[in-house]
């Protein structure tokens, strides 16, 4: 008797017992789901009491036409795909170099994961201010020291900004799950590379590598399910200032419902917003999903 | 060359990224202590008498340990929860498994994938409707769902570790599932448990969207104590600081302590 084919009592058992999870998921799933579609439907400005007609598909065509929207598309994907190159780049470097034994080794561990316990918010409002502020902030200090102009992160290079912060905060969670599997490299078989004359990078390509990257999938895969839906960095630092030039798709979804008090185009933003993250999801899951098992 | 023989490049490198990353946070406690004209000031001012008067101010105009009460009670309840829910989830999914388990396990991914913002005004409206608004218990049923396929996967990843020749062999000796797990499951997968835990009390100690918007006086947790002071105070760093300082020390001297448990569940599968 093997685990898998244990007989039928055991299946209903299986899913009796996920059942729970099963159930809250789907309900915070659907509920929300489906009233959001019922709202992206019909007219609903809060602004306009009383005036809940249906409007068919007119919602998503004035979201979807709307001169931001391309533009938050783009600077989603711009925020992912930074923040995910960043963090997997520098933080399979970091997990290397910490790896191997040297005076302070425990220290330097705390602080380097140190960022990610920090609030969103409080990160946001540290780097908005105390960091980047073009006048008093370190930056600008460091910059008047090398004898450059201070730069104004905020106003010209705002999605810049957005991607150093969220870089600071998700660099650490990604060199804790390098250092996670770096723990279980098989080090004869390194030691046996070496005494063959690999040198660093060919050990690096052909042993450490390989052996990271189902670490690496996971990383892209949590990343990519945080990263997608940013919104209190952005809320905090350039409120997707100035212009459009750091609104992502949250963000702009925000903006409709909450600026320009309309329910219904927000509604429909936000299923929009839930399409492209299904595209999303579907691609990663052919990507990362077999690594997963 | 062998990394071993020149431990002092690898000393001097790691020291040096690890201080330059901290270092936004070092001068956040630092600002904590100065006046506001001393945060302001140019050049930036590294050695100065310190103060305690930010602290008392900040005091003074807010209820931090409400807010922190609030804080840890949503995260702790959260996480408890959250464990309970997940837990027999993600045994399931391992031991009894069927050819769906792994599409179930992406689509309870998935929901996370979701923006919070469009799921926002439906559940503001259910939360308005059944009077649980401002209330800890929307914070706790929130973060709850919202952590929960995380703690799922990552048990599931604890669960697979666990060898099937022992469970096998504690079902031939007629264990109930209850004992199987308590007895057997429970004990290899401490370590997994503790990181979930951990990893979750993080995420739910720092989550800011939804306890601004579901929460404004009885249930405001820290994220909103800071949020009182960014936007029309902005400029007053000192007390910012302060505030975030007090916001943020418990979480990271508590990650601080239980970085080792953490770091050994954060496989996510990813390991044979």
């Amino acid at each position: 008797m093997t685990v898998t084919s244990r007989p039928s009592p055991g299946a209903r058992l299986g899913r009796l017992l996920l059942a729970p999870a099963v159930a809250t998921l789907f309900l915070w799933m659907i509920v929300p789901l489906a009233m959001t579609v019922w709202f992206s439907l019909i007219r609903y400005n809060l602004m306009q009491p009383g005036e809940h007609g249906f409007v068919g598909l007119e919602n998503f065509h004035y979201f979807a036409t709307d001169p931001d929207f391309w533009p938050a598309v783009a600077h989603t994907l711009q925020l992912l795909a930074s923040v995910i190159a960043i963090t997997v780049v520098l933080g399979t470097g970091l997990a290397l170099l910490v790896n191997e034994p040297f005076p302070g080794r425990g220290i330097v561990r705390v602080l380097l994961i140190s960022p990610f316990f920090v609030m969103p918010t409080v990160n946001a409002l540290l780097w908005k201010h105390m960091m980047m502020n073009p006048v008093y902030g370190l930056l600008a200090e460091v910059w008047r020291f090398f004898g450059a102009t201070p730069v104004d992160w905020m106003t010209d290079v705002p999605l810049l900004s957005v991607v150093v912060m969220l870089s600071w905060q998700w660099l650490p969670f990604a060199c804790l799950v390098f250092i996670t599997a770096l723990q279980s490299l098989d080090r004869e078989m390194l030691d046996a590379a070496r005494l063959d004359g690999a040198n660093r990078f060919q050990q690096f390509r052909h042993f450490v590598l390989p052996h990271l990257g189902r670490s690496i999938a996971v990383v892209v895969m949590i990343e990519m399910i945080f990263l997608m839906s940013v919104f209190a960095e952005i809320f905090t630092t350039t409120s997707g200032g100035p212009g459009n030039e750091s609104t992502n798709l949250a963000f702009l979804v925000y903006k409709q419902a909450l600026m320009n008090f309309d329910v219904g185009v927000a509604s429909a933003g936000a299923l929009i917003a839930v399409l492209l993250a299904n595209v999303a999801a579907v691609f990663l899951i052919r990507l990362v999903g077999k690594n997963l098992d | 060359m062998n990394p071993r023989s020149f431990p002092w490049v690898r000393t001097v490198c790691a020291w040096t990224t690890s201080l330059l990353l901290f270092f936004p946070l070092f001068w956040l406690g630092l600002t904590a202590f100065k006046t506001e004209m001393q945060a302001i000031a140019v050049p930036p001012q590294l050695f100065f008498t310190p103060t305690l008067d930010t602290f008392a101010e900040v005091n003074a105009r807010s209820d931090y340990v409400a807010h922190a009460r609030n804080s840890l009670v949503s995260s702790v309840a959260s996480t408890v929860l959250g464990l309970l829910i997940a837990a027999p989830a993600a045994y399931a999914m391992v031991f009894f498994r069927t050819p769906n388990t792994r599409g179930l396990l992406m689509w309870m991914l998935s929901t996370k994938m979701m923006p919070a913002v469009g799921a926002l005004l439906p559940v503001y409206v259910l939360a308005q409707t059944t009077g649980l608004l401002d209330s800890l218990w929307s914070l706790v049923i929130v973060f709850t769902l919202t952590n929960l396929p995380i703690m799922v996967w990552m048990l599931y990843s604890a669960f697979k570790d666990v060898p099937r020749e022992i469970i096998e062999a504690s079902r031939l000796d007629g264990a109930s599932v209850w004992a199987e797990f308590r007895h057997v499951a429970l004990p290899l997968t401490k370590g997994g448990f503790a990181s979930t835990g951990l990893l979750c009390l993080v995420l739910a100690w720092n989550e800011a969207f939804w306890s601004l918007n579901l929460t404004s006086v009885n249930a405001a947790t820290l994220a909103g104590l800071i949020a009182s002071y960014a936007s029309p105070e902005g400029l007053f760093w000192a007390r910012l600081s302060a505030a975030s300082l007090m916001a943020i020390a418990p979480i990271v001297v508590f990650g601080w302590f239980s970085q080792k448990q953490l770091v050994q569940g954060m496989t996510f599968g990813a390991m044979k």
